[in-house]
């Protein structure tokens, strides 16, 4: 079964890029002879038979630089990084939609690619009409289509909605129909671009399990997403990009971290320092320094909720005070506090605090957060008397699920703003 | 690694040798997405398929009206003068609405290129193929014209089909041309509608070429559509009609060299299609 069926060697993409200098042009003159210059530019790149671009300064970008991987037949390959990593690129390459700059790749079987549900897909033609058109698009003939034509229709659940123009169709019946007539494609390879970040729960997890029948059946995929569990669940193998560059090809699990690690290096602790600065000074109080921490080192917006995070705040009294209280709200996407947490309320009665540096550390376990966006506020205030920045520091969370909670069905999406690890117990009694 | 393990190899500059036979593979596309375009066209009109029926009659009665009553131009021969326009109309007809839905075929499917591959071919190629299903609409529409004059066409009608390859092949040829352009400079999309309107008026369209003075006959072939335009008049008008040998050669080699830069110019464009559109 280790028959390599794509083998790419050195490939490089590069694009032309425009960019406009800042000039003021103030007068008309001016603006005229620029005008004028441009024009006899681009007559003059036409004739050549050069494309043009707007701007006055032309760069070259490299999208992929060098990229060389070997990929097994029955294989499944996650392709992990950031936004403009070169993910997309290389799987354009792959599908022959666009050409390498450098390099050959080698491809053996057939081959189709999945970049975008409903690719042709035309809004004025009934379901129905879509299907046949949509699957000619993607290489499949009309006998194979009609054959399957059945499945198709099952597998997308509209075939009440057959015969009405797509038009009219919601966004999720739309998205179903288009997906399931991908998934009906039997290429010996799939290249597959975050698809699964589309569509509900339901159909994301019929969309999770198509995609491991396929490549059940000895047939490659190659897919791309920010859906780490997704990945960890369909992929063995993945490769991570950063910037057009190959930087990791090993176990998913293993690059997965890598991936989040290098997202957590990207801590701007001096974006951090400035905000602290810029608050108006106080008589009584001043904030040091404040981290998010996990896995002992400082992290910034991404964390995983699997893991315990740590809030530690360093800040100054400068007067003996009492009810001075450290504290932080948990803010969901929609704006809701979730709880607020004070760094002395475990107490019999209300501490006082010496003048003095100190340091408050609260630890979130792990398994609390949910797989959202949340905002965390650090506020600070003297109980019953003010609070010193009513509008407290905001640090972004991105939560990503590593987390225990519905491990069993990783392609659910976790309900409610928390997701809180359970402790279940289950006898059989009967 | 030997080579010959794998089917298919992604250079830069190469020009795959699978590309032919992908394009059959492809081969329904090309209709599908003629399909899929006439389908289309019609959706959400009162009265639908017969606006195909109704665009050429239009403007042949339009055009016999101007040119044969007003404008008095002598018809060939024994036919009427309507049947003599609508003669020219056909193949004209046939060239100005390819060009014109061709050249905008690759932007207008802008969504298929970046996201799918397929021989890119096949995009101008059916837009083609929709305006030939249009003329042979205008064709039936033709014959029903004839059967009302009592026209009875002479055994020349007979070699109407290389006239009818003959447009098929200068539309697709110009087609390709002016959509690899306009992919790259989008200034050919508001090139073609002057093309298509000064073409009517220097292609013998409304009136017969024989209004043509002699020594300017070659010349004025060097014009595909004179070459095309005269043969369907030649078929379907018979012998009141006379088929000028020397310019049709001429026609005809302009024509096969448009097809060939074309097809050869695409073929080189077409890979950085996705990139620059």
């Amino acid at each position: 079964m280790n028959k390599e069926v794509i083998n790419i060697e050195n490939i490089s993409k590069s694009y032309l890029i425009g960019h406009e200098t800042k000039e003021s042009f103030i007068t008309f003159r001016d603006v005229v002879a620029k005008t004028a210059r441009q024009t006899f530019q681009k007559t003059k790149g036409l004739l050549k038979g050069d494309q043009l671009i707007a701007g006055n300064q032309i760069e070259e970008f490299w999208a992929l630089k060098d990229i060389s991987l070997n990929v097994n037949k029955g294989e499944r390959l996650g392709i992990i990084g950031g936004n403009g990593a070169g993910k997309s690129t290389l799987l354009k390459i792959l599908s022959r939609i666009t050409e390498p700059t450098k390099g050959r790749v080698k491809i053996s079987g057939r081959i189709a690619s999945l970049l975008e549900v409903g690719t042709g897909f035309h809004p004025e033609l009934s379901g129905r009409e879509n299907i046949f058109l949509n699957g000619a698009i993607l290489g499949m003939n009309r006998l194979e289509i009609k054959k399957k034509f059945d499945e198709i229709v099952d597998f997308s659940g509209v075939e009440k909605f057959l015969d009405t123009p797509v038009k009219r169709y919601s966004s999720g019946m739309y998205v179903r129909l288009a997906f399931a007539v991908a998934a009906h494609l039997e290429p010996e390879i799939l290249l597959v671009d975050e698809v699964l970040a589309v569509g509900d729960a339901e159909f994301q997890k019929k969309c999770l399990g198509k995609m491991q029948d396929v490549s059940e059946g000895g047939r490659t995929v190659i897919f791309v997403s920010h859906n780490m569990q997704a990945l960890r669940q369909l992929c063995t193998r993945s490769i991570l990009l950063s910037a057009g560059n190959l930087i990791m090809d090993d176990f998913t699990p293993k690059v997965i971290d890598n991936y989040l690690q290098a997202h957590r290096n990207v801590f701007e602790s001096k974006s951090m320092d400035e905000i602290i600065n810029s608050l108006p000074p106080d008589p009584v109080f001043r904030f040091v320094e404040i981290k998010i921490i996990q896995d002992n080192q400082p992290v910034y917006s991404v964390v995983e909720n699997g893991k315990p995070l740590e809030i530690e705040v360093k800040y100054q009294v400068f007067k003996k005070t009492s009810g001075l209280e450290v504290y932080f709200d948990l803010i969901d996407d929609q704006g809701v506090v979730l709880f607020r947490s004070f760094h002395d309320e475990d107490n019999d009665g209300i501490p006082t605090m010496e003048e003095g540096v100190y340091v408050s550390i609260a630890e979130i376990p792990a398994d609390i957060l949910a797989p959202i966006s949340y905002e965390l506020k650090i506020l600070a205030t003297i109980y019953n008397v003010r609070t010193f920045y009513p509008n407290g520091i905001s640090i972004p969370l991105d939560v990503v699920r590593t987390g225990k909670t519905n491990r069993a069905y990783l392609s659910e999406p976790i309900i409610g703003k928390l997701a809180p690890f359970i402790k279940w117990d289950t006898l059989k009694i009967n | 690694m030997m080579n010959d393990q794998f089917d298919l190899i992604i250079e830069p500059g190469r020009t795959g040798k699978n590309y032919w036979r992908d394009l059959w593979r492809f081969r329904e596309l090309f209709y599908i997405l003629s399909w899929r375009d006439i389908k289309v066209r019609y959706k959400q009109t009162v009265i639908g398929v017969a606006w195909s029926i109704m665009r050429p009659l239009l403007t042949m009665l339009i055009f016999s009206f101007v040119f044969g009553k007003l404008a008095k131009l002598p018809s060939e021969g024994e036919a009427p003068y309507s049947i003599m326009v609508f003669a020219a109309l056909l193949p004209w007809q046939f060239f100005s609405n390819s060009i014109t839905e061709s050249s905008n075929s690759l932007i207008g499917n802008a969504n298929l290129i970046s996201k799918v591959y397929f021989p890119r071919l096949i995009i101008p190629a059916s837009s083609v193929i929709t305006s030939f299903i249009d003329f042979i609409i205008s064709f039936v529409i033709m014959v029903c014209i004839m059967v009302y004059y009592r026209f009875v066409p002479s055994l020349n009608i007979l070699w109407i089909p290389l006239f009818v390859i003959l447009s098929f092949l200068a539309s697709l040829g110009t087609g390709l041309w002016l959509t690899t352009m306009n992919v790259k400079y989008r200034d050919f999309r508001h090139i073609v509608p002057f093309i298509v309107q000064l073409g009517l008026y220097i292609s013998p369209v409304g009136f017969s070429s024989s209004v043509v003075p002699d020594k300017w006959k070659l010349l004025y072939s060097l014009n595909p559509l004179v070459g095309i335009i005269d043969g369907f008049r030649w078929c379907i008008l018979g012998g009141g009609s006379d088929i000028y040998i020397p310019g049709l050669i001429i026609s005809v080699s302009v024509i096969l060299l448009i097809v060939v830069y074309s097809v050869f110019h695409f073929r080189k464009m077409e890979k950085s299609f996705a990139d620059i559109i």
